[in-house]
């Protein structure tokens, strides 16, 4: 089968992040940036489905600016065919990237499309259920397991009280989540390897997609900061305190 | 300015965070609440008791039994036309659904809504709520997500019409089997106390002494994803960025660091208790409260000094 995995480059997960004393928005200049977690365990499945001899070739696709590339170059270091680039300077809303791979599905007909859950930057959870809604396809999201069946794909999940399986029939769109595997860390000689596989860049406006965003960001501002707390010595202390919350919450 | 719901349930009850976003919609609209799933009559009657509630409709089938994202959507595509608005909690089932509705409406949803400013203005958390951005949407029709631990639950005492819906459910896949978590404490999503352990809990027997306190306090139990890739706690037990988002009003937090993503799930609780061997944990520096040390000693201990107090709930 071929697998389509879409990659995106965000703010380092390790990263504290700040906020633009503007209100503008985050602090990205100068900011270790890297693929979103997320994606990563996305690439990983692919790659692993490659090795059980399901995926014949893996393609990835990023949307986002030149400096992208690095996002899709790990993903080539880790296992994957070739790349595609769809180069904007502008931060898509995830209506306008889900609408940009609708195109790329359409192009390259993968028979199964995987990208992470989520994005540790803006944090929508949206672009593989758009994504699936876009191409009629069915969708699996929050996936921890998946198995190649003979009629398709059984994709564990999880959910708000426990994990749930799920068949699907191929083509299908599949969320990653965090217990999907173990990414790899491309050895050097991958990653030189990396270098010489195919990567094509276009400008997102090649695409003919109406990119302008729907929504207004009025402004990013800090969480409400908490009050610094104290210490206790002993547990008595901390019973005594526990014990005075608890009846004031029952005369609530 | 009409309101469409989609009720949370389980098990043939109501969540209780269903009551927490009618009172968070009611102020967009009125808001019919609908019911989607097998064997729901319970709910609906519990559902049609909430203030707020003008009508409940319910879709009563197999193809709703397991929320298949397709099924639902294709039933909300034909609703939708009649109302403004269409929300449902951030939960599984709400983040499957409400982005494929909306790309199918070609409209942008505004998912994780902690905050309705006014009735085209929203608060959502970002960068796993690190930061919390403002949001304006002059679209014809807003989609929303909801964060039900960030509102109060509306009243009960409410008899609203129950109306059946006509559809016929399909979808492309099937739920083939389910692995549910049993656990008799309280809904972690809106529970008013939780007690959660980390990594240095150790193992699945030292959470049931984390299960023990939580017990004494009538507490849901949490657990941070390092405790959850350990193998100690379910994973439908993690809070945090990737897990469950809490806003109870006390958090006892037993040997967790505080780690950003863990903190994500807890901006909105009122009170941090944290017990821990490391002061510098940042979780001991930003709690309210702290006591130091090892929490095979002092659970035991505090639960017993609970005990002898007599707290009970
Ligand atoms: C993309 C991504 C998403 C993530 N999402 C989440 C999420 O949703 N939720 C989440 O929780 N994590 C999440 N994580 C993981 C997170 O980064 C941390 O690794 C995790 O929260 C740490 O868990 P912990 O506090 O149990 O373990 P540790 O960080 O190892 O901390 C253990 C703590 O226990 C204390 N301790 C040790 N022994 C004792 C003792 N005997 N008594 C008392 N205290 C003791 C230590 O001082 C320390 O503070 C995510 C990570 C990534 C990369």
């Amino acid at each position: 089968m071929k697998v389509l995995v879409a990659v995106k480059r965000v703010v380092d997960h390790n990263v504290r992040i700040r906020v633009r004393p503007d209100g503008s928005g985050v602090e990205t200049n100068g900011v270790r940036m890297s693929m979103n977690p997320f994606c990563k365990h996305a690439v990983e499945a692919a790659v692993q489905l490659g090795e059980q001899g399901h995926a014949d070739e893996i393609v990835i696709v990023s949307i986002g600016p030149k400096s992208a590339n690095d996002v899709i170059l790990t993903a080539l270091a880790m296992g994957a065919h070739r790349g595609l680039l769809i180069e904007t300077e502008a931060e898509l809303e995830t209506l306008a990237i889900a609408k940009l791979l609708a195109k790329v599905v359409e192009e390259e007909q993968p028979d199964l499309v995987l990208l992470g859950k989520q994005a540790v930057d803006d944090d929508s959870n949206h672009v593989g259920q758009m994504l699936a809604a876009l191409t009629d396809r069915p969708q699996a999201t929050f996936a921890s397991e998946i198995k190649v069946t003979a009629d398709g794909l059984e994709v564990t999940r999880e959910v708000d009280w426990g994990r749930e399986v799920v068949a699907l029939p191929l083509p299908a769109i599949v969320t990653a989540d965090l217990r999907l595997n173990t990414p790899r860390n491309a050895a050097l000689p991958m990653v030189m390897k990396a270098r010489s596989k195919p990567l094509a860049v276009r400008p997102a406006a090649e695409f003919g997609v109406d990119l302008a965003p729907r929504l207004i960001i009025e402004k990013v501002s800090p969480p409400a900061e908490r009050a610094t707390g104290r210490t206790v010595d002993s547990v008595e202390d901390l019973a005594a305190i526990i014990a005075a919350d608890v009846s004031q919450m029952e005369a609530l | 300015m009409s309101v469409l719901l989609l009720a949370d349930h389980d098990l043939g009850l109501l969540s209780p965070s269903t009551a927490r976003l009618v009172n968070a919609v009611s102020q967009l609209g009125p808001v019919d609440l609908l019911v989607l799933g097998e064997g729901i009559d319970q709910v609906a009657t519990e559902a049609s008791k909430i203030s707020g509630v003008s009508r409940v409709l319910v879709g009563q089938g197999a193809g709703y039994g397991g929320m298949l994202p397709d099924a639902v959507v294709s039933l909300l595509e034909t609703l939708t036309v009649r109302y403004q608005y269409v929300a449902a909690g951030a939960t599984a089932v709400g983040r499957d659904v409400m982005p494929r509705l909306a790309a199918k409406l070609d409209l942008m949803p505004i998912t994780d809504v902690v905050a309705i400013l006014d009735p085209s203005r929203f608060e959502r958390p970002i960068y796993a709520g690190n930061a919390v951005q403002t949001v304006t949407s002059n679209q014809a029709k807003h989609l929303l997500t909801l964060r039900a631990s960030a509102f109060r639950a509306a009243p009960l005492g409410n008899d609203a019409p129950i109306e059946p819906v006509e559809s016929a459910a399909t979808s492309a896949a099937r739920v083939i089997a389910g692995h549910r978590t049993e656990s008799d404490t309280p809904d972690l999503a809106t529970a008013q106390i939780v007690v959660g352990g980390g990594v240095s809990v150790g193992s699945a027997e030292g959470f049931q002494l984390i299960q023990q306190l939580a017990q004494r306090l009538n507490a849901a139990v949490g657990a941070t994803r390092a405790a959850v890739d350990a193998g100690y706690a379910p994973n439908d037990w993690q809070v945090g960025q990737t897990g469950k988002i809490i806003a109870p009003d006390l958090y006892i937090a037993v040997g967790i660091s505080g780690a950003l993503q863990h903190l994500a799930g807890i901006q909105g609780v009122k009170k941090i208790i944290a017990i821990n061997t490391d002061a510098e944990a940042p979780l001991s520096k930003m709690a309210d409260v702290v006591l130091l040390g090892d929490l095979f000693k002092t659970i035991p201990e505090l639960i017993a000094e609970l005990d002898r107090l007599g707290v009970k709930r």
